[in-house]
Order: structure tokens, then sequence, then C-alpha cells
């Protein structure tokens, strides 16, 4: 009994030093950021790393997303013989929840673990030390860099998912099912808001990519300087990622559309 | 030894560093003078990289002053440190160069990021320091395509990119075959006469580096317990210093980490 | 990877996420409550307003003219206050009537306006007077089976 209360004190006491080490970590973060955007070509190879090379996943991602929410939301709408909704059902789920949340696991797994371990690495391999050593802060010159690289391709990322998904859904239910094309367009543009649906879904994906980014590279900067310490650190890059990814969807969710 | 000239470049005034409870270094009193090559030898665990790190402004002394240049390094603020740190080059135990750049970019990184000379101007002065280690030709290849003796002399170069007044060596002969630590050994002393800095080296390699150092302090369980000129290191009957030399298993360096005598352990087996 | 290949890949990138969202913003949404168009807002009080939700669409005569900006519970005459955020181009007189609507059988409600005659048209704060519930099924069946012979009473005018 009180080993298992001196677990519990030693977790919490643990969790609430990482938590503050965290957040001294991001106003460091913040505060040397300067330099991430006064030397753009290190942010823009950094879009490269997490944006482009993320794009195949995101995009057959996202289309499968849609092939799928095509079918199955046929299936259940024309039960209710409103199958011209398919258009509005594809779109509202893709734009406010399936878009948003899809591509930040997605992103997550593809460009947050490769963000972390490479952190990881070269913390390991004392790159960051000797850079340190030059007078060169690895926080201004790797960790900022990376963390606004990641900013700015996940709202973006999000959109092509969300807009391949509807493609998607299109290619189902009007090429495949027959559903009619104008109704399908012309329903979904009457339900589809664009200040209350589109910017909130993008509210959504920027959140999510300020908060994977961020995970991601603590992670990679705190991991353990061993090979078992940075493949633990990917490990809780991409865990931690998705639960906070899940909780902050719902939190966002139930402010952003309470009144529906 | 060497005669002291001026004011030392280093100076460590009973420095005592300590992680939490566990003191890893105490009354540690070392000088270094410019034009000099000094090591710093102990076992594994002695504390030695640690007084590095105290040297290159990476930890805090929790007592006692380390003076670089004459500026308190307990005392400085960032920038100062980043300033102070211009000047210092730091070669690491396995050379940390930047695996995502080739050899050229490595050895260019310290100027990019610290002058706003012209390409051609910083490409001439990235082959100079290529070619000091012999490596002009390597300038192309990425770090992974390299030797680990090969590596260290990229690195070394890298840290001498900006003509430091000190360099700082961890464990330079590490892991390196005959040769290379020969190479090795023959350019830090090379680029030390040659920059007019002073260089300071943490090793176990006693017969590589007493060949090159002009002072040599011993560390040991966090404390100084020798020092002198090579020749009087090799001359010296002093117990620990006589271990290390020669390489003895077990003497004023225990074998046994610390632990109670055997007999007291078995006589508290359950009965 | 030089120098300007990566330049290339990620402008191509951001030029797709930036035609991505246009494409939702104008093939996929819709400007019906565009920023910047200033609306003002109006009151009506329902006995009942069924399933009538925040957000719902205000349509008079079939045309969006403005959304539901809010439901509460008016503890003094027991009635459902709405409040109407119309558009600020549509004007409506003063005597406009408010009915609750459902689009199609199974469709979401909405509020509907009918115009009236007189020539003041309606402020923002105002309050509309004419209105009517929304058609709750169940009260409908109630009274259709006690009045079998009877004809149903002027008040649950069916909304069809």
């Amino acid at each position: 009994m009180n080993a298992l209360l001196r677990r519990i004190g030693a977790m919490t006491i643990d969790g609430l030093w990482r938590l503050g080490f965290m957040a001294r970590f991001f106003f460091a973060l913040l505060r040397y950021s300067g330099q991430s955007f006064r030397r753009l070509p290190l942010t823009i190879r950094e879009i490269y790393f997490s944006g482009v090379l993320s794009l195949l996943i995101i995009l057959v991602s996202g289309l499968f997303v849609g092939l799928v929410l095509g079918l199955q939301g046929y299936d259940i709408l024309q039960r209710f013989g409103s199958s011209d909704a398919l258009g509005i059902m594809v779109a509202l789920s893709l734009l406010r929840e399936l878009g948003p949340v899809v591509a930040g696991l997605l992103f997550a797994s593809r460009a947050g673990s490769a963000v972390t371990a490479e952190i990881g690495l070269m913390k390991t391999t004392e790159q960051l030390q000797a850079m340190d050593m030059m007078a060169v802060n690895p926080i201004a010159r790797v960790v900022a860099p990376r963390f606004w690289g990641g900013v700015i391709s996940m709202p973006l990322l999000a959109a092509m998912f969300s807009a391949m998904g509807i493609f998607g859904g299109w290619l189902i239910g009007v090429v495949a099912i027959g559903v009619d094309d104008g109704a399908f367009w012309s329903q979904m543009r009457a339900s589809v808001d664009f200040r209350y649906d589109i910017v909130n879904g993008t509210i959504k994906s920027f959140v999510f990519g300020v908060a994977v980014s961020l995970i991601a590279v603590f992670e990679g900067y705190d991991c353990q300087p061993t090979a078992e310490g940075v493949s633990r650190a990917i490990t809780r890059t991409v865990v931690s990622s998705a639960l906070v990814i899940l909780a902050l969807d719902f939190v966002l969710t139930s402010f952003m559309f309470r009144g529906l | 030894m060497t005669p002291a000239s001026g004011n030392p470049l280093v100076r460590l005034n009973r420095v005592r560093f300590a992680y939490g409870e566990r003191e890893i270094l105490h009354d540690v009193d070392l000088t270094v003078h410019r034009g000099q090559v000094v090591a710093i030898m102990g076992g594994s665990g002695s504390g030695k990289t640690t007084l590095l790190r105290l040297i290159g402004g990476q930890l805090r002394a929790d007592a006692g002053t380390v003076e670089v240049d004459g500026q308190d390094m307990g005392h400085l603020s960032v920038s100062a440190l980043y300033a102070l740190r211009r000047r210092m080059g730091m070669l690491f135990q396995f050379g940390a160069l930047f695996t995502d750049m080739n050899v050229f970019d490595n050895v260019a990184f310290p100027l990019r990021e610290h002058t706003a000379l012209p390409a051609e101007l910083i490409r001439d002065l990235v082959l100079m320091k290529l070619h000091a280690v012999g490596l002009r030709g390597a300038a192309a290849l990425m770090p992974s395509e390299l030797s680990g003796g090969m590596a260290r002399r990229v690195a070394l170069a890298r840290a001498v990119a900006l003509d430091p007044m000190l360099m700082l060596y961890d464990e330079p002969f590490a892991g390196l075959d005959p040769i290379s630590l020969g190479t090795i050994g023959h350019l830090i002393r090379r680029l030390n006469d040659a920059l007019g800095a002073a260089s300071i080296m943490v090793t176990h390699d006693v017969q590589a580096s007493l060949d090159l150092v002009d002072y040599v302090y011993f560390v040991s369980e966090g404390g100084i317990v020798a020092h002198g000129t090579p020749a009087e290191i090799r001359a010296s009957d002093d117990p620990f210093v006589h271990q290390f030399v020669h390489a003895e298993a077990d003497g004023p360096v225990p074998f046994h980490y610390p632990a109670p005598p055997l007999a007291s352990l078995l006589d508290e087996v359950p009965t | 990877m030089s120098r300007t290949t990566l330049d290339l890949w990620v402008g191509l990138f951001v030029a797709l996420g930036f035609a991505a969202l246009v494409f939702l913003a104008v093939k996929v949404g819709s400007y019906t409550d565009a920023p910047g168009g200033a609306t003002y807002t109006v009151e009506a009080a329902f006995d009942n307003i069924g399933g009538l939700k925040a957000r719902a669409p205000v349509k008079s005569a079939g045309v969006v003219v403005g959304r539901v900006g809010g439901i509460r519970f008016d503890s003094q005459s027991y009635r459902a206050i709405v409040r109407l955020d119309l558009h600020g181009g549509y004007e409506f007189p003063t005597d406009t009537s408010a009915s609750i609507l459902t689009s199609g059988l199974l469709g979401e409600q909405y509020i509907g306006l009918d115009p009236g005659a007189e020539s003041d048209i309606l402020k923002d704060g105002d309050k509309l007077q004419i209105t009517q519930s929304a058609v709750v099924l169940e009260k409908l069946i109630g009274q259709f089976l006690f009045n079998k012979a009877a004809e149903a009473p002027a008040q649950g005018a069916s909304a069809q």
C-alpha cells in the first residue's frame, strides 16, 4: 500500500516536472523562433520533410476515407430516402472531424515520429551539444524550424485530406452509385458554411499541428541519449500525439459546435 | 612545468560540482596557459569529462570559480557565454558531425553561422582547414561515408574553423586504430602550436598523450591526485600515477566498487 | 537534394494546400452569413419550438435571410424566446409573422417569415408579435384521436 502510494506520488511529481519542463521548453522555442523566419530556407527545408513527404499518405488516405464515407453514407441515407444528402454528410464529416483528426494522426506518425527520431539522434550523437559549443543555439537552429515547418504543413495537409475525401465521396456517390450530381453539390453547398464548418475545421487542424509538432520536438529534445531512449521517445510521440489530438478534438468541438 | 607567462587562460579554483547529492568533483585547482597542451587523465567515471564541461560552460560549478580568459564562467549571461564560446573549439568523443550535411558544409557551419563572409571566401577557408587535417579530397563526402578517424579529423577541422584560443578535446583517442591515433595526436599538437592556442584534452590513453602534452593532471574520485610534466609523471613513484601509467588492475584505484566486506554480507544470510 | 528542387517541391506543396482550401471554400462551402455583412436582431416568442436549434436558417419565400442566433426560456411567460439574426440587406414590415416549419417530413426545422402589410420596418431589438409554434406530432395525433368527429381546431393547423 505504502509502495503503491509512493509510486503514485513519484509518477505525479515526475509528470508535473515534465509538464513544467515542456512549458519552459515551449517558451524558449517561441523566444528563439525569430531565426526560423529570418532564415526562411531552414524552415522551408522542414516544410519539405514534414509536409511534402507526408503528401502521398495524406492524399491516398483521404481518398479512401472519402470512398468509404460515400459507401456507408449512401447505405444509411438511402434508408431514409435522402441519398441526395450524401454530399452534406461526406463534406461535414470530413471538414469538421475526419479531416483534421485523421490527417493529424497520420501527420503524427509520419512526420512527428521522423522529427523526434532526427532530433533524438542528433542529441544521442552529441550534435546538439556540439552546436551549443559552437555558440549556436540548438533550439533556434534545429528545434524551432522543425516546429514551425510542422505548424505550417498541418493545416494544408488537413485541407488536402478533406478535399481528396470529398472527391472520393463524389466518385462513389455520383460516378459509381448514381446520386444526382447537381443535388450532391448543391445540397452540400447549402449546408456547409464557410465560417462555421471550414474555418473551424482549419482552426482545429492548426491546433493539432501545434500540439503534434511541440510533442515531436520536445520528445526528441528530451529523450535519453541512447538508442533505446530514442526509440522510446518515438513511441511516446506517436502515442501522446494521438491522445492529445483526440482530447483536444473533444474540447474544441464542444466549444465550436455547441449550438447544434 | 612550463613557465607561467602572464595570466593563465584557464584557471579553476577550488571547484566543486555535484549532481544533486552525488558529488562529482571537489576542490579542483587547475591552470592552463596559452601555448600549452594539457591532459586530464583518470579512470572512467572519475569526473574528468565533467571537468571539461565546466570549462566549456556547459555546466556550472556549485562552488569555487572557473575562469576562462579572465571571465568567470559561473556568472556569464547566455550571450556572453556564446561570445566566449566562439573563441573555443571542442572536439567531441565521436566527432559529433552533423549527419545531414556533407563534410564541406560541416566545416563551413561555424563560419556561416558566425560570420557574414562571402561564399568564395568561406570556400577557401574551409578547404584550407580541411587541407590542414589532410581531408581536402573528402569535402563532398557525407559523414556516414567516413571512417572513425576521418570523422574525427573533420570534426577537428570544424572545431578550429574560427581559429579558437582554447581547444577542448573529449577523449580524442577513444576507439581509434594506432595510425589514426598517431595522426590525431600529431594534429592536436600542430594545430595548437599553429594557432597559439591552449588545448585541454580529457583522455585515459596514457602512452599516446604523454608524448605530446606539456602538462598532466590526474583525476580520481573527483579530486586532482597528481600533476606534473610528462617526464615527472613517468618518473613518479606516486602509487596512483604508477598504477595508471602501468595499467595495473588494483592499487589506489580499487578493483572493487565500494561495498561492504564480503564477510559481513555472508553473516547476514538468514539462518 | 539541391536548394532549388527543394524550394520547388515546397512551393508546389503550399500551392496545392491553398488550392484545397480554395476548393473547400468555393465549391464545398457557401457564405450564407458572410462575415462583414451586418445583421440586425429581432426576437420572437413561441409557445413551443419543437426541435428548432440555434443556427437553423431563417427563410422568407424560400430564401435564407438569416439564422437563429439563440434560444432561451423565459420563466415569466413560460415561452421560448428565439433570437433571429437577419441580414441587414433584407427589410421586413413590423407585422411580419414567424412560424416554425420543417423542410420535408424528416428535415431540419427552420423559421419562416411571412411579411405583413405595415409600412414601418423591423429594427434591431424589435419583437415579432405574431408567431406560430412548431407542430408537435404527438399532440397532433392526440387531438386527432379525441376529436375524431370534429374538425381539428384552427390553432393546430398543419404547417405542410
